[in-house]
């Protein structure tokens, strides 16, 4: 049972601290994703699991083991780098058995193993190759090679595809998809990349300033995001975020740009609230008639096949180039005209409260 | 049209150039075609007349019992300070490159031998070692070990080969940190994490990488060792005691100055000249091969 623990986990440099206490229990052969913008922590985090950082305060165990003390060859993980690190003056077959002759494995066995992750990853042909002959597909695959060989109990992974290109990238997204499904290893993947923080893994983490702001499934996380940061974080174009004020009946929402959503259910417990309204592009229509939308001004259109983008701002005001504005996604190819006004409705279901002071999710 | 354009008679660039060729040739190409000149001349003893005897100097000094000595002296004196001033290097470099807090303090004093002449270094040994007042000699004497270089040949050798060794080992240390914080860290941490500790780290990850550099490390020691410790046997034991420290560099000095055999002086000179066009050959050669860090 190859569970990961971390409980109240810290980590500071002197008197900035970077991880600010986490809580999190990774269950057996569950793949999480840490997601957050730079310099969250989140490879921080992922290199205190490792062991090549030390733990200021808390604990984390593996399977059981309290591993705060432990070196990382003792804590049975394997790590795969952003930049692969592969040893240079190596072949492909000596990288991949490095960390099992340390091991004094037998060498039957070590090259079982070895022809065997080489089987799962299809590079037998590159065995005897040096790591510079090699694309950066096949660096990537070597090693991850490298970590199937030692038969983990988890993997680590820190930012794995960030440096390959866009249609590589996708391919092996998919790959570490299927390979963690087929080997149910308990796998932590480290990225920024929105895409795959929602494709790979079971459950999602999304980290800013070195706290855990949500944990959930993708899905979860989509749908109800706990917090201001993390609605604007998943969902790529992000989502609209603005600030309203409930009115005395919490029973719509007045925006200080003019106009005013209705809700169908009323929110009397949070009335005269300021609140922060959150809108995904995906789920805002066009109103029908003038009178029950919102009207904006469109200010740039972009038309990217499938879908088409609106930016528009609130209101009827001057707008600036600076204007973080509103976005619209609509699906299929649409024409507007720029600096024309347009009404704007909300479904109720898709809309998110936050409280304007501490950012927290209003149901 | 297009050829006046492209070699147009300005004399700028020959007069910018000129600073640099007079100077290689007043220092360099003419000091050495006379010593190539002079190996093939036999002066007699007052320095009046002089015969041209083609080869004769280097076939006297490949019969010369002396000089095959001081070749294999020169040759084992070398080595040593290469052996020395590189692994001690290595062994700094490594620590160096551990080291957090207070790196550049460090390494900066670590730099300093290098700013030292080679005369000064001499005579820095010298008087830790000397046989009366060294501090070394004291401290020796204390367990029981009488040190004398001037008497004991191969305790000046020892002495020689330290002090030389010792003035070589920033300039490695130099070149090493810099190779082994060109590795990846990522290299490191992915090796510790397949298990191997600090010394099987340094050994299967580490010393493989900086190859390039200790192959330089090496051509350029030698070099050092055979042509610039002249100024450390000069002032430590001037080839002594009894001829055993007087390396080949030495023997060229003692010959032609002291002993007055001007040709034989300048054979040896040729022959030294040859050694260290080889050197630098094999050294420009394969100092072009790097390594890639993937």
């Amino acid at each position: 049972m190859a569970q990961v623990l971390l409980s109240n986990v810290r980590k500071s440099y002197g008197d900035v601290e970077v991880i600010k206490g986490v809580d999190w229990q990774i269950n057996d052969g569950e793949f999480v994703v840490i997601v957050g913008p730079s310099g969250c922590g989140k490879s921080t985090l992922l290199r205190m699991i490792a062991g090549l950082e030390t733990i200021s305060g808390g604990e984390i165990s593996i399977k059981g083991t309290v591993v705060n003390k432990l070196e990382p060859s003792e804590r049975d993980i394997a790590m795969v780098f952003q930049n692969y690190a592969l040893y240079p003056h190596m072949s492909v077959y000596q990288n991949m058995a490095y960390g099992l002759k340390i091991k004094k494995i037998p060498k039957e066995e070590i090259e079982e193993r070895v022809q065997k992750a080489a089987e799962i990853l299809e590079i037998e042909d590159y065995l005897e190759r040096s790591p510079r002959q090699l694309s950066g597909g096949q660096r990537q695959r070597v090693a991850m090679g490298r970590a199937i060989v030692r038969q983990p109990a988890v993997f680590l992974f820190d930012e794995p595809l960030s440096n390959l290109d866009a249609k590589l990238r996708v391919q092996m997204r998919l790959e570490i998809k299927k390979l963690q499904e087929n080997l149910g290893i308990t796998s932590v993947y480290v990225t920024h990349d929105q895409v795959e923080a929602m494709t790979l893994g079971h459950r999602l983490a999304v980290l800013n300033e070195g706290v855990v702001e949500q944990l959930g499934t993708p899905i979860e996380i989509y749908e109800k995001p706990q917090t201001v940061f993390v609605a604007g974080f998943i969902g790529s174009p992000s989502m609209n975020l603005i600030n309203g004020k409930l009115d005395d009946e919490g029973n719509s929402i007045v925006l200080p740009e003019g106009g005013t959503v209705k809700l169908s259910k009323g929110k009397k417990q949070y009335k005269g609230q300021e609140i922060t309204l959150g809108i995904r592009p995906e789920h805002v229509t066009l109103a029908k008639g003038k009178e029950n939308g919102i009207e904006v001004k469109i200010s740039v259109v972009e038309q990217l096949g499938a879908d088409t983008l609106v930016h528009c701002t609130l209101g009827k005001g001057e707008t600036k180039i600076s204007d973080t504005g509103f976005v619209v996604r609509l699906s299929g190819i649409k024409t507007f005209e720029e600096g024309s006004f347009m009404s704007l409705n909300f479904a109720d279901k898709h809309l998110h409260m936050f409280d304007a002071k501490t950012g927290k999710r209003i149901e | 049209m297009l050829k006046r354009v492209h070699f147009g008679t300005s004399v700028l660039p020959y007069l910018l150039l000129a600073p640099q060729i007079i100077v290689t040739l007043v220092f360099f190409i003419w000091p050495a075609s006379q010593a190539l000149y002079q190996s093939l001349l036999i002066e007699d003893a007052f320095g009046l007349s002089s015969e041209f005897v083609w080869f004769e100097n280097f076939e006297n000094l490949v019969s010369d019992k002396t000089y095959l000595n001081s070749f294999q002296r020169t040759a084992m004196f070398s080595f040593s300070v290469a052996f020395i001033a590189m692994s001690t290097a290595l062994v700094l470099a490594s620590m160096a490159d551990r080291v957090i807090k207070g790196a550049l303090t460090y390494r900066t004093l670590l730099i300093w031998p290098y700013a030292v002449a080679p005369v000064i270094a001499g005579a820095l040994w010298v008087f830790m070692f000397d046989p009366t007042l060294g501090i070394f000699v004291y401290a020796l004497k204390a367990i029981g070990y009488e040190w004398n270089h001037k008497l004991n040949g191969n305790e000046a050798m020892f002495l020689v080969v330290v002090a030389s060794a010792w003035k070589q080992v920033a300039y490695n240390f130099l070149f090493f940190i810099a190779a082994m914080q060109s590795i990846p860290k990522s290299l490191i941490e992915a090796a510790a994490i397949d298990g191997a500790g600090p010394v099987k780290r340094f050994f299967s990850i580490i010393f493989p990488l900086i190859t390039p550099t200790t192959f330089f490390l090496l051509v350029v020691n030698v070099v050092y060792a055979f042509f610039d410790t002249f100024g450390v046997v000069h002032a430590i034991t001037q080839g002594g005691p009894a001829k055993a420290t007087e390396i080949l560099v030495y023997k060229v000095f003692y010959d032609g100055f002291v002993g007055l055999d001007l040709g034989g002086s300048a054979a040896q000179s040729v022959i030294l000249m040859a050694i260290v066009i080889v050197l630098t050959v094999i050294q420009f050669r394969y100092i072009e091969k790097k390594v890639e860090y993937t």
